[in-house]
């Protein structure tokens, strides 16, 4: 991999394996010291006349204009916000609020992110409609579900652009035309994609799109919603002009210049980063098919996130998989019900048809840009073993003879 | 560690006791959680009253691991009335403490060693264990 996109950590993290990218990453150089000016000496809050004030404020707009590069839209169609959570809660309370006249029934999936199933079920309990339309096998949604699901009532279709369980990527674009013949607003929740694979708002035609600077190697604690211009929405923090008013609250000075700073440097470098992405998936998957016979692929085999290969093994459970991995130094997440805090198997492992019995041994790799295949080879040498070793300690798999 | 598990809970979960089958158990017990999904199976071997080997398979999570590990140590050698005294309260103190939320794991071992014990009694005395069955969903303790 091209050296300049040095994070600095691998020397750090020598023995490590870390392949939980859809979780968290680690913040570039370059965008680490284009953010460093804004945390100490340049003080000024963006909203003052003078001089630091005026500077954090031009630094804002050439921030803004780079996350727009990003996406393909107007720097004003961008507002900060302080998390992918918050731009999905924004989203949907927003532009509920800012278009129940119109009508109170709101569509999505089955595979969405608690981010936005949260919202949408205070929406319900406010007098909304929520319809969640299914996935077929490989987690895409199906559009002629989609098709039925509108009413006269749908104002609003919100959808993931990418999951992150399973990494299948949504056909937004095919959603949008569907959501246009109803006169119907579409927000994707892209916090997966964005920076990743190509986001661009207008091939896609949505109306909002959320985005998290941490995905393409920003810092955490900043993000953005994405707002067609002339759409109405409602903010979901009062108290002052920021962001056109749409959310208010002094702006994150050096976390905006980060992301502006990440943004770049994901675009800048994208195609030649996905070749890269692509072709540690494929020696994950090989790997896996060669020596883990039972582990079970989830998602869809070839449209999904570049970086992210999610899957289910046979008779044992993730936690615990997690756990003996971390002890290899290996980091990898799972969305077994035991680490769920309601303890629930994984609604979108259920959507998209996983077995009951097998719901609980999820397992995700999602590696990075840093990631090489050195740390591959060590991930398929140590993770053989473990699901041999759970698997010997399940009552699920009896010993053969 | 994850969960904020104790030292002796990673001990157990890393190199588990007693982990296996058992050919011709004395007493065998299964056990569903039908709050997580956790399944556990405990066999033992009884002699004069006295459980004399003790195995068990567990697909779970490190606590549910570690508790079905710890309970057969502390079974190991005990005679049938010392082994049913033996509460999910006393395996997670040998733990040194699961977090709240893995509680109903301790709950999930003490279940298995009881319906082990109750198969071994019903083949030997025609009776099972006296009003026990196992909890169902709304008994288990978990934390929220």
């Amino acid at each position: 991999m091209s050296t300049t996109w040095s994070t600095g950590t691998k020397e750090k993290n020598m023995g490590k394996v870390y392949l939980d990218h859809s979780a968290a990453n680690p913040v570039d150089k370059r965008v680490l010291e284009s953010m460093l000016p804004w945390l100490s000496d340049n003080c000024g809050n963006p909203s003052s006349l003078y001089e630091q004030g005026r500077a954090a404020a031009a630094a804002i707009d050439a921030a803004r204009k780079q996350v727009a590069g990003l996406i393909n839209a107007s720097p004003e169609e961008i507002i900060f916000t302080s998390c992918g959570t918050e731009s999905n809660n924004f989203a949907l309370r927003g532009l509920a609020l800012a278009n129940q006249k119109k009508g109170k029934h709101i569509i999505t999936s089955a595979i969405e992110h608690f981010s936005v199933l949260h919202p949408l079920k205070t929406l319900e309990k406010e007098g909304f409609k929520i319809t969640q339309v299914p996935v077929d096998n490989n987690g895409v949604i199906k559009l002629d579900e989609m098709k039925k699901a509108m009413t006269s009532e749908t104002i609003l279709i919100s959808v993931t652009h990418a999951s992150n369980e399973i990494g299948s990527i949504e056909p937004i674009e095919q959603i949008v035309k569907i959501a246009r013949e109803n006169n119907v607003l579409v927000h994707a929740d892209a916090v997966q994609a964005a920076g990743v694979i190509p986001v661009d708002v207008q091939k896609l035609g949505v109306d909002a799109l959320s985005l998290a600077a941490n995905q393409f190697y920003g810092p955490k604690g900043i993000a953005a919603l994405y707002l067609r211009k002339g759409t109405r929405i409602l903010p979901l923090l009062e108290g002052g002009v920021q962001e056109g008013g749409r959310r208010a609250g002094t702006e994150n000075v050096a976390g905006i210049v980060g992301m502006g700073k990440a943004a770049e440097r994901a675009k800048a470098g994208m195609d030649d980063r996905i070749a890269y992405l692509k072709r540690i998936q494929q020696r994950i998957l090989d790997g896996l098919k060669a020596k883990v016979p039972t582990f079970h692929l989830t998602g869809h085999p070839e449209q999904r996130l570049p970086n992210h290969v999610s899957g289910c093994v046979e008779f044992i459970e993730g936690e615990s998989m997690s756990m003996f991995l971390d002890m290899e130094g290996i980091s990898a997440s799972t969305g077994s019900a035991c680490v769920s805090k309601a303890l629930k198997a994984s609604h979108v492992l259920l959507a998209i048809g996983v077995a009951r019995e097998m719901v609980n041994g999820s397992i995700v790799f999602s590696h990075g840009k840093d990631t090489s295949e050195q740390d591959i080879d060590h991930l398929l040498e140590k993770f053989p073993p473990i699901v041999e070793r759970l698997q010997a300690m399940s009552p699920l798999k009896r010993t053969k003879g | 560690m994850a969960e904020g598990y104790s030292n002796k809970v990673m001990e157990h979960f890393r190199n588990p006791h007693n982990v296996g089958e058992m050919k011709d158990p004395d007493g065998t017990g299964h056990v569903g959680n039908p709050v997580c999904g956790d399944i556990m199976e405990m066999y033992i071997k009884v002699k004069d009253n006295i459980i004399t080997d003790v195995k068990f398979k567990t697909f779970g999570c490190g606590a549910a691991i570690a508790t079905s590990s710890m309970m057969t140590d502390l079974v190991k050698g005990k005679t049938i009335e010392e082994a049913l005294k033996i509460s999910n309260r006393a395996v997670v103190d040998a733990l040194e403490g699961l977090p709240p939320r893995k509680l109903h794991c301790s709950v999930l071992a003490e279940d298995a060693l009881k319906g082990a014990i109750n198969d071994h009694l019903l083949k030997t005395t025609g009776k099972g264990l006296q009003g026990w069955k196992p909890r169902d969903e709304h008994d288990l303790e978990h934390g929220h």
